[in-house]
């Protein structure tokens, strides 16, 4: 198995992952790559441990078994802060900002510099951060609220903020977990623009049940059912797959 | 650019610190006798206590039951030198060990401890007003928030600490005074902090630590620290993995809090002369919390001044009914969560604000050249 990540370099290479909750596995000897600049959807019935993936990636779940290798970093053994420092961000399911701070202060925060306690006394809001906010906030749609309390905005708007919160930290694998979920037929629109936009430089893993949103915007896809790799690759085969058609998008 | 101090300390809260100094340096002093403006500074050392709970719980969320820890450490150490002052061979004379404190002389002690010896040393003693609490905060909070305990198991954690430091206290009587605490302190440095002169200047010495201590907090409250306190306690996750140590802050403000604690036991002990359990347990330690919250628990002159209101209640209530007292603070508490839950800053900022612009809009277009009536008008 480690010959694989030997011979090619992968941004991501996640090998025999298991972890088991009081022997419940929610991922079974999970194994697969994300390429350079690669979109991977992934895809799978409720239960299939889509999100507890990504809470290993990010260090929010300590694996039981295996390894996720990025960029040759073994990620399982650092701590959550260590793992975005790496390069990775997260973004989670349900809308997680800071309400009761301004648009601003969210993406200010989220700015990779002053994070440790010293560093955020002697912040200073420069131009260099005033400019990167504003650059993002164009970009998320939000350049007319930044003063605005987070706790105002629509639920949409919550999920661009907390996107544009990722996207100002730059990170090299961009993790988001239901990313249009609650979101209107517009806000859905527009938000495949700016996955488009902003998935140019980076690796993007993808957790979405909206299928035309995924055929939009996935090269590839993979289907998790049960902790385990069901079936990978394109979307026309993943869809043409009798295996996947079975347990999931039969119904 | 001028971007440092206006974001440091807006008009507003320049103004609101200016006001409460005037209060307390000038208004106070000039309105009361030697003895009730001795009971505002011995207030005004609570103040320091809740000072740092608006930046640990209003701010961080995170509720300690316990700072009558870090305010007994600060008085305790401050108590130690000016009873190794007070008990020279000459005035312990009569005792079978001369020169070492009388309460020690009575639990038949007859060497000074060695955990006694560096207070004879002022430099020590104020080193170490502010480095024991906050050596012992620091081991608290990393042993808890290194694993990621947090909220009620944080506060119950806190509030046994209090328990348990008393019982020690009172416990080790020859080592610590007992249940008396360390009483009949006379001197700092050959200086009679009895008399009323002394007592003077002790009250503006606490005063201006308070405005600093102040300063200090509105420089953490308005740096980025303060707003990842803010965020911290609305989503510890996302601020987590935007790539910061949340244990790391969380250690930082909790050893602030403490550090604020312990001058305030420190000022405590120079203006009321001892220093006892009875400010270190449980029950204090939840009182500060009281004053906090009534004085609205995210603003730091609100804690100083719930803190004045509410010992100011307590003195004059318990005057005339000492039974009824303590059901009487409870239902203070009890009304203040559930009715303003940001305290008596909130209702001031909802309510009274508003009005007093009003106010000042209707006074200025009717008497147009009054240029410093902003001012005037909130004291």
């Amino acid at each position: 198995m480690t010959a694989t990540s030997m011979g090619k370099d992968f941004v991501l290479s996640v090998e025999g992952l298991t972890v088991s909750f009081d022997g419940f596995k929610a991922v079974n000897d999970l194994s697969f790559y994300v390429d350079e600049n690669e979109i991977r959807v992934i895809i799978g019935p409720n239960g299939a441990g889509k999100t507890t993936v990504l809470d290993l990636i990010c260090g929010r779940t300590r694996a039981t078994e295996g390894s996720i290798k990025f960029r040759g970093k073994e990620l399982t053994k650092l701590k959550e802060h260590q793992i975005v420092h790496a390069g990775v961000g997260r973004k989670f399911q349900n809308p997680s900002i800071y309400e009761d701070l301004t648009v601003f202060e969210n993406l200010e925060i989220s700015f990779p510099r002053g994070r440790n306690v010293f560093g955020a006394l002697m912040f200073k809001r420069d131009k260099e951060v005033i400019d990167k906010v504003h650059e993002i906030a164009e970009l998320i749609f939000l350049k007319d609220d930044l003063n605005k309390q987070a706790a105002l905005l629509s639920h949409g708007q919550k999920q661009w903020l907390e996107i544009g919160m990722l996207l100002i930290q730059d990170p090299e694998l961009l993790m988001l977990d239901e990313p249009v979920a609650g979101m209107s037929v517009a806000e859905r629109k527009l938000t495949a623009e700016l996955l488009n936009k902003i998935t140019k430089d980076r690796s993007v893993i993808v957790i979405e049940h909206d299928m035309q949103f995924v055929a939009d915007i996935a090269n590839r896809v993979t289907v998790l059912h049960q902790g385990k790799v069901l079936s990978e690759g394109s979307m026309d085969k993943v869809q043409n797959d009798p295996k996947v058609k079975e347990v999931y998008l039969g119904h | 650019m001028s971007y440092g101090l206006r974001s440091f300390l807006p008009k507003n809260d320049m103004i609101n610190i200016l006001l409460l100094a005037v209060l307390i340096m000038v208004i106070f002093p000039l309105s009361m006798d030697i003895f009730r403006l001795n009971l505002v500074g011995k207030y005004l050392s609570y103040a320091f206590v809740a000072l740092g709970l608006v930046l640990c719980w209003g701010y961080g969320g995170i509720l300690s039951l316990g700072q009558g820890v870090f305010f007994g450490l600060g008085g305790y150490c401050m108590a130690m030198f000016l009873k190794l002052e007070a008990s020279s061979p000459e005035n312990t004379a009569i005792q079978s060990t001369p020169g070492i404190p009388d309460f020690m002389d009575w639990n038949q002690l007859t060497a000074l401890p060695w955990f006694w010896e560096p207070f004879h040393s002022l430099s020590f003693t104020m080193i170490a007003i502010i480095a024991v609490p906050v050596i012992f905060a620091f081991i608290v909070s990393v042993a808890m928030f290194k694993r990621r305990v947090g909220g009620v198991y944080f506060a119950i954690i806190t509030q046994a600490i209090a328990a348990i430091l008393t019982i020690l206290i009172i416990g080790q009587q020859g080592y610590t005074g007992g249940v008396n605490g360390i009483t009949d302190l006379r001197t700092l440095k050959g200086w009679d902090i009895r008399t009323d002169e002394a007592k003077y200047i002790l009250y503006f010495v606490c005063c201006a630590l308070l405005i600093g201590s102040i300063l200090v907090a509105q420089f953490v409250r308005k740096s980025k620290l303060g707003r990842l306190l803010v965020a911290m306690r609305d989503k510890e996750d996302r601020v987590r993995f935007s790539g910061y140590d949340v244990s790391n802050f969380k250690i930082f403000i909790f050893c602030l809090a403490a550090a604020f604690s312990a001058l305030g036991g420190a000022m405590f002990t120079l203006q009321v002369g001892f220093m006892s359990p009875s400010f270190v347990g449980i029950v204090p330690s939840i009182e500060m919390v009281i004053f906090c919250a009534v004085g609205g628990r995210l603003s730091l002159l609100g804690a100083v001044y719930g803190t004045l209101l509410v010992n100011w209640a307590k003195t004059v209530f318990s005057e005339s009914f000492p039974e009824l007292w303590l059901f009487g603070l409870g239902a203070l508490f009890i009304g203040v969560v559930l009715a303003f839950p940001n305290g008596l800053a909130g209702v001031y900022s909802t309510y009274v604000e508003p009005m007093l612009a009003k106010w000042l809009k209707s006074l200025k277009s009717a008497r147009p050249p009054m240029p410093s009536s902003t001012a005037d008008s909130r004291s």
